[in-house]
């Protein structure tokens, strides 16, 4: 097929044009809309002229918008550094421990609880951790005292999310694992290197973009998570979802809504970009 | 196999993963209301109790109904997108595809918020089938991820082969390609399936509480003597997930072993 450049675009434009056009209308346009009723003037369930930054001033002067959103930031991040750091050596096992062929069959099975239920999981979390629940009981029938997890909302909110996003993180670290070339172990402790000081200065470097990859994909899913708070927090501790929620469907105020989803959405933004800096360095590094 | 302290690590970490699905058939087929310990005897009664929970059963059946729409129209949008972004060089690619790939990095929320906001202004009434509408945006980034990978395995040649041969450029797709990345597609339907089934941040706020089983069984937790039936459902959609899952992973390396490849890895 001798296509000219042009008649390539086209062709290519006419094949992804029902994805585009699906995503244009349904995904470009709302997130525009929410930035444009973010500087408009709100009433409940409705928006109107004039345009205004009284939104955004409204979220800084009050310290709960600040405290949550500082909040679920905190928590996100302690999510994601307890997730990689838990993944990294169950990942770093399955690339140089397990024998090639046994490799898939490692990783299906740390993928599974991921894709069950998820509801169910957090739920049964709810049962696990709570007053009097599989914990409590437990502990109790060997003697000890409960715990009641649950009444300490942030910890048990971490405790579920840790585990919720856990498959996660594996599988980055795994591909990037896979990808060091094993040539250069050898080297590094044919040249009297300990094995702990090659993986310090070889192994970890290299697979730092799996690392980084991995973090992202946690954090994400993690700060914006509106079930965990819900449900094993009790709602006592709400994170930006819930607020979210609270702004735009329980007080139907569209325009201040928005303009916290604007600036969740900022700070998401600022951290992954951040993340990808951080790992352009790696990238260029190992090149 | 070198490495214990590692490896009983890693058994030690498969087992916190497992715990919560572990424990669910165990107190799913325990006969005491109160989910704790000590187990108080074998019984059957939370599955007769969920079996016969009239609600439950129309909000399966619109789940269902969501699932297969989404996994469909997500599958499909998926074909499109990846098929063009792996054949063709266009302009705009670059940030149509980030587009399309957006929601895999957007918290779900500000998704479903978004979108919830002009339907509203709009006056749309919320039904299952701007919950369909939804999902699918979640979904297809999942879709295009798999697809392409299914695309991207397929020898060229082929498909010129067949070209010279006189087919036409859709009799080509259909004869040649179709069947080639169709391992692909039905793995992109599974995962799609899966995670609709599955989702709640939009079932709940663009469904407005029409019955369907995510938001059902979150509802229900929140009442201690629903929770035995609850688990029994979950004992029975984890069995019927880790099927589907077996069946996925399944044609996933039929696909790869088809198109000649090496078996790199698990999904994604």
């Amino acid at each position: 097929m001798a296509a000219t450049p042009g008649s390539e675009a086209r062709a290519g434009l006419k094949l992804i044009s029902p994805t585009a056009i699906y995503v244009i209308l349904l995904l470009a346009v709302p997130l525009a809309t929410v930035l444009i009723y973010s500087v408009m003037t709100g009433g409940r369930g409705n928006v109107s002229l004039p345009l205004t930054i009284e939104n955004y001033t409204e979220l800084a002067s009050k310290s709960v918008y600040g405290y949550i959103l500082l909040k679920s930031l905190l928590v996100a991040l302690t999510v994601t550094a307890i997730t990689v750091l838990l993944a990294y050596p169950v990942a770093y096992f399955v690339s140089f421990h397990v024998k090639p062929e046994r490799k898939s069959l490692w990783l299906f099975l740390i993928t599974i609880p991921f894709w069950t239920s998820y509801i169910i999981r957090v739920s049964l979390w709810f049962v696990i951790l709570g007053y009097g629940g599989i914990v409590d009981s437990a502990l109790a029938s060997i003697g000890l005292p409960p715990l009641n997890i649950a009444s300490y909302s942030i910890l048990s909110i971490i405790i579920v999310l840790a585990h919720a996003y856990a498959p996660f993180a594996v599988l980055p670290i795994f591909v990037s694992l896979e990808k060091v070339d094993r040539s250069l172990l050898e080297a590094g402790q044919d040249l009297g290197e300990s094995r702990w000081v090659t993986f310090l200065r070889v192994t970890l470097p290299l697979s730092m973009p799996g690392v980084i990859a991995a973090a992202l994909i946690v954090f994400i899913p993690t700060v914006g998570d509106y079930v965990t708070p819900e449900l094993v927090g009790d709602g006592k501790e709400p994170m930006i979802a819930n607020l979210i929620e609270t702004q735009l469907l329980k007080l139907q105020n569209f325009p201040q809504g928005s303009a916290f989803a604007v600036v969740s959405m900022l700070m998401v933004g600022i951290v992954s970009v951040v993340f990808v800096l951080w790992n352009r360095r790696y990238i260029g590094g190992s090149k | 196999m070198k490495a214990p302290y590692l490896r009983a690590f890693t058994l030690f970490y498969l087992l916190f993963l497992y715990s919560p699905i572990l424990l669910l058939p165990i107190f799913a087929f325990n006969d005491g209301r109160v989910v704790a310990f000590p187990l108080q005897g074998f019984t059957t009664a939370w599955f007769a109790e969920m079996f016969a929970d009239q609600n439950l059963r129309i909000a399966a059946k619109n789940s269902l109904v969501i699932a297969l729409s989404v996994a469909t129209l997500s599958t499909v949008l998926g074909i499109f997108a990846a098929r063009a972004s792996v054949r063709y060089r266009f302009p705009g690619k670059a940030p149509l595809m980030g587009l399309i790939m957006l929601p895999l990095v957007l918290p779900e929320m500000i998704v479903a918020m978004a979108l919830l906001v002009v339907l509203l202004s709009m006056g749309i009434p919320l039904s299952l089938f701007t919950v369909i509408v939804g999902q699918v945006l979640i979904c297809t980034p999942f879709a295009v991820a798999i697809l392409t990978s299914a695309f991207q395995s397929l020898d060229r040649s082929l498909e010129e082969a067949a070209l010279d041969l006189g087919e036409t450029p859709w009799s080509t797709f259909r004869l040649i390609v179709l069947p080639l990345v169709m391992p692909g597609i039905m793995a992109s339907f599974l995962i799609c399936f899966t995670i609709s089934f599955d989702e709640f941040i939009i079932a709940n706020f663009l469904g407005s509480g029409q019955p369907i089983l995510s938001v059902y069984i979150f509802g229900q937790f929140r009442f201690p003597a629903k929770v035995p039936s609850m688990l029994a459902l979950g004992t029975v959609l984890v069995c019927f997930s880790i099927i589907l899952l077996g069946f996925a992973e399944y044609m996933r390396r039929r696909g790869i072993a088809k198109a000649g490849g090496k078996d790199s890895g698990g999904f994604l």
